[in-house]
C-alpha cells in the first residue's frame, strides 16, 4: 500500500520536490538554532514562548478535528462521511507529528526528551499533554490504515478496529482540553487564566479543522478520480459555521468579562494590547484586526445558504476560517499570554526570519506527509472504484 | 526432557554460588576506600526558609543605586551579563514599586516608596506553581522549603517560566559563558538551552552560611531565617514590622516578605 505514493505525474513530484526543499531549509536553520541557541528566535526572557508553541497549539485544534467526521460516521450513521474518514485521520497523523516536531524544534535540550518518558511526572499538565498526543498519533494511524487495508481487500475493517475508533473519539476531545489546560491553570498569566480555555479551543478547532478538510476535499477532486461527494462537502461545511459562529460568539464571552468587570485580572490589558496598544506598543494590533475581518467574511459566507453551496465562495470562506484561527491562536493566542509581563511591562515580540524558516520547514514535512498519506489513500479508492 | 548428570549439576552449581558471591567479595575489598557522603554538621537546617527585604535600610544606607546584593550573587553563581535584555539572566534585581507589587500602587503613593527601586528574586513559593508544572521534576522543592532546579535534568521547555507569576526565571537563550565576567570556579556554570533561577544558595546554607546576597548587603537590609522558628530572626522582624508579599491573591505562598 505505501507503494502507492512512490507513483505520480510530474505536477505531483514537483510538489514532493518543492516541498522537500523547504524542508531542507528549515532543518538548516534548525542545525543553526542547535548551535547557536534560541537566541536566533524573536522569544525572550519575557515572551517565553512564541511562535513554535502557537503552531504546537493550533495544530492539536486541526488534529482534534477528525472526530468532527468520525463521530457522526461511526456513532450516528451519517453514511456520507464514509469516504472522507481516512482523510479525517490522516490529517489527524500529519497534525499530530506537526505538533510533536514543533516542541521538538522549540525545546532548549531537544536530546534530553525522553526525560519527560523517564521520569514521568502526573502533575505536570506537560507530561499528559504528550502521553494524549503520542497516543492520539498511533490511535490515528493504525485505525486509519487498518480501514484503508480492509477497503483495498474489499472486506469489513476487523473489529478491534471498531474499538479503536471508538476510543479515539473521547481521545480527540483530550487531547485539545489537555492542551487548553496547559494555558488555563497557570495563576499568573490572566489572559489565559479562563475555565472558558478549553471550550474556546475546541471550538476554533472545529472550525480550522474541517474547514481545511473541505479545501483538502477541493484539492484532492481536482488532481484525482476521487471525489468526496457535495453532500459530505455540505455537512462539513455546516459543521464549520456552527463551530465559527460558537468561536466568535465565545470570544465575545472573554471580552464581557474582561471589560465589563474593569478588573485587570481578567485579560483585560492583554485585549487592550491586542485590538488597541498598550504604551504605545501595538505590534499585534494589525494580525488581530485582520483575524476580526477574516472572521466576519468567513461568517458572512457560511451562514448565507447560497454562498456556502457554490465551491467558490465555500473554498473563500474556509480559507478565511483557517486564516482567522490560525492568526488568533496559532500567532496572537500564546504571545498575548506574557504581554503584559509580570511586572506590568510590556515586551513585544516577532518572529525572526531563521524561526520562520524552521516553522516553514515543519509546515512542509507535515504537509509531506500528509501528500504521501492522501496519494495512498486515493490509489486504494481509486482502485476499489 | 534431557537428565541432568550429578556431575553438570554440581558444575552449575558452582558457577552460580560463585556468580552470587563475585558481589560481596569485591565490596568487601572496595569498602576501605569508599566515601562516605555526610552532610557538614556546620550546615543550616531549617522547615522554610524565608527572606526579609526592608528597603527602607537599603535605600537609606546605599541610595538606589546599591548593587551590592546583585553583584554578589551574580558572581558567586556564574549568572552571565548579557547586554541584549532579550536574553538577559538575573537571579536578583530591582523593579520600580509599581512593577514589583502591581495593583498596590496608585497616583497618590506616598513620597517614600513611589517609583522607588525594590529587589525582587524567587519568592520559593510553598505552593509554587513551577513546581506543579514541570514535567520532568527539573525545578523540585526541598523539605527545607527551597525551589530547586536540576540543570543537567531540565530540558528547556519553558513551562516553569510561564507558571511563575513573578518573573523570575531565566533562560539561557545562549551559551552563558562567554558573558561571565569573573568565573567562580567553586560553582557551576549553566548550558544554552536551560533555565535557571535563584537557588537560595543552598551550596552555601550546607556549609553553614547565609545566602550571598545577605551577607554581601553592608546595611543590614535582608534577613533570612526559618519562618517556622518561632525565635528566629524573620519571625521576629514579621511580628514586628508590617510586611507585604508579591501577589498574595494567588495562592502561591511566597516566602520573601517585604517591610514597609
Amino acid at each position: 500500500m505505501p507503494e502507492k505514493a512512490l507513483s505520480g505525474s510530474r505536477n505531483y513530484w514537483a510538489w514532493v520536490g518543492f516541498l522537500l526543499v523547504l524542508v531542507g531549509l528549515g532543518f538548516a536553520c534548525y542545525l543553526l538554532q542547535l548551535s547557536r541557541g534560541l537566541t536566533i528566535t524573536g522569544m525572550s526572557r519575557d515572551v517565553s514562548w512564541g511562535l513554535y508553541i502557537g503552531q504546537l497549539t493550533f495544530l492539536v485544534g486541526v488534529a482534534a478535528s477528525a472526530v468532527m467526521v468520525v463521530l457522526p460516521y461511526y456513532l450516528h450513521n451519517v453514511k456520507v462521511f464514509g469516504r472522507i474518514t481516512v482523510f479525517g485521520e490522516f490529517l489527524a497523523v500529519t497534525a499530530v507529528t506537526m505538533c510533536l516536531l514543533f516542541v521538538i524544534v522549540d525545546l532548549g535540550k531537544p536530546a534530553r526528551l525522553l526525560n519527560m518518558i523517564l521520569y514521568p511526572t502526573p502533575n505536570s499538565i506537560l507530561f499528559w499533554d504528550m502521553v494524549v498526543l503520542t497516543g492520539y498519533l498511533f490511535l490515528n494511524l493504525v485505525i486509519a490504515w487498518n480501514v484503508l487495508e480492509a477497503e483495498r481487500n474489499a472486506v469489513a475493517p476487523p473489529a478491534w478496529v471498531k474499538t479503536l475508533i471508538y476510543v479515539s473519539i473521547p481521545w480527540a476531545i483530550s487531547i485539545h482540553t489537555v492542551t487548553a489546560f496547559l494555558y488555563a491553570g497557570l495563576p499568573g498569566r490572566h489572559y489565559w487564566l479562563t475555565a472558558l480555555m478549553a471550550a474556546r479551543f475546541l471550538a476554533s478547532a472545529f472550525a480550522s479543522g474541517p474547514a481545511f478538510l473541505i479545501i483538502l476535499a477541493f484539492i484532492i477532486r481536482r488532481f484525482s478520480r476521487f471525489d468526496a461527494g457535495d453532500e459530505a462537502i455540505g455537512k462539513l461545511a455546516q459543521i464549520v459555521t456552527y463551530a465559527m459562529i460558537t468561536n466568535v460568539f465565545f470570544l465575545g464571552l472573554e471580552f464581557f468579562t474582561a471589560f465589563y468587570s474593569q478588573a485587570p485580572t481578567h485579560g483585560m490589558e492583554t485585549f487592550v494590547y491586542l485590538f488597541r496598544g498598550l504604551e504605545g506598543h501595538g505590534r499585534l494590533v494589525p494580525f488581530m484586526w485582520t483575524f476580526a475581518v477574516l472572521a466576519v467574511l468567513a461568517l458572512a459566507l457560511l451562514l448565507n445558504p447560497a454562498t456556502r453551496a457554490r465551491p467558490t465562495t465555500l473554498k473563500i470562506a474556509c480559507g478565511a476560517v483557517f486564516a482567522a484561527t490560525w492568526l488568533e491562536k496559532g500567532f496572537s493566542f500564546v504571545v498575548a499570554g506574557f504581554i503584559p509581563n509580570p511586572f506590568e511591562k510590556v515586551t513585544e515580540y516577532m518572529p525572526t526570519l531563521p524561526e520562520g524558516i524552521i516553522t516553514l520547514g515543519v509546515w512542509a514535512a507535515g504537509l509531506l506527509i500528509l501528500t504521501f498519506l492522501c496519494k495512498i489513500a486515493i490509489g486504494v479508492k481509486e482502485e476499489a472504484a | 526432557m534431557k537428565e541432568i548428570t550429578r556431575r553438570s549439576f554440581l558444575k552449575l552449581g558452582g558457577v552460580c554460588a560463585l556468580g552470587l558471591l563475585a558481589a560481596p567479595v569485591l565490596n568487601a575489598f572496595g569498602k576501605g576506600s569508599l566515601l562516605k557522603v555526610t552532610s557538614d554538621p556546620a550546615a543550616k537546617s531549617a522547615q522554610r526558609w524565608a527572606v526579609v527585604v526592608d528597603m527602607q535600610k537599603c535605600w537609606a544606607g546605599g541610595g538606589e543605586t546599591c548593587r551590592e546584593c546583585i553583584v554578589a550573587c551574580h558572581r558567586e553563581h556564574n549568572v552571565p551579563d548579557i547586554p541584549d535584555q532579550k536574553d538577559a539572566v538575573k537571579w536578583i534585581w530591582k523593579e520600580p514599586y509599581e512593577n514589583a507589587f502591581p495593583g498596590q500602587g496608585n497616583a497618590y503613593t506616598e513620597e517614600g516608596i513611589r517609583g522607588k527601586p525594590f529587589l525582587v528574586l524567587c519568592n520559593h513559593c510553598t505552593n509554587a506553581p513551577c513546581v506543579r508544572v514541570c514535567p520532568t521534576k527539573a525545578t523540585f522543592k526541598r523539605e527545607d522549603g527551597v525551589v530547586m532546579m536540576d540543570y543537567h535534568r531540565c530540558i528547556g521547555c519553558r513551562y516553569c517560566m510561564a507558571a511563575c507569576p513573578y518573573g523570575a526565571r531565566s533562560f539561557n537563550f545562549r551559551d552563558p559563558r562567554p558573558y561571565i565576567q569573573h568565573e567562580n570556579q567553586a560553582f557551576p556554570t549553566r548550558e544554552k538551552g536551560v533555565v535557571e533561577k535563584c537557588n537560595l544558595c543552598v551550596e552555601r546554607l550546607a556549609v553553614g552560611l547565609p545566602p550571598a546576597c545577605v551577607q554581601a548587603c553592608p546595611h543590614g537590609a535582608l534577613a533570612f531565617g526559618d519562618l517556622e522558628d518561632p525565635d528566629g530572626e524573620v519571625r521576629k522582624i514579621l511580628r514586628t514590622c508590617y510586611t507585604i508579599r508579591r501577589k498574595p491573591e494567588l495562592g502561591t505562598e511566597p516566602n520573601v516578605y517585604y517591610v514597609i
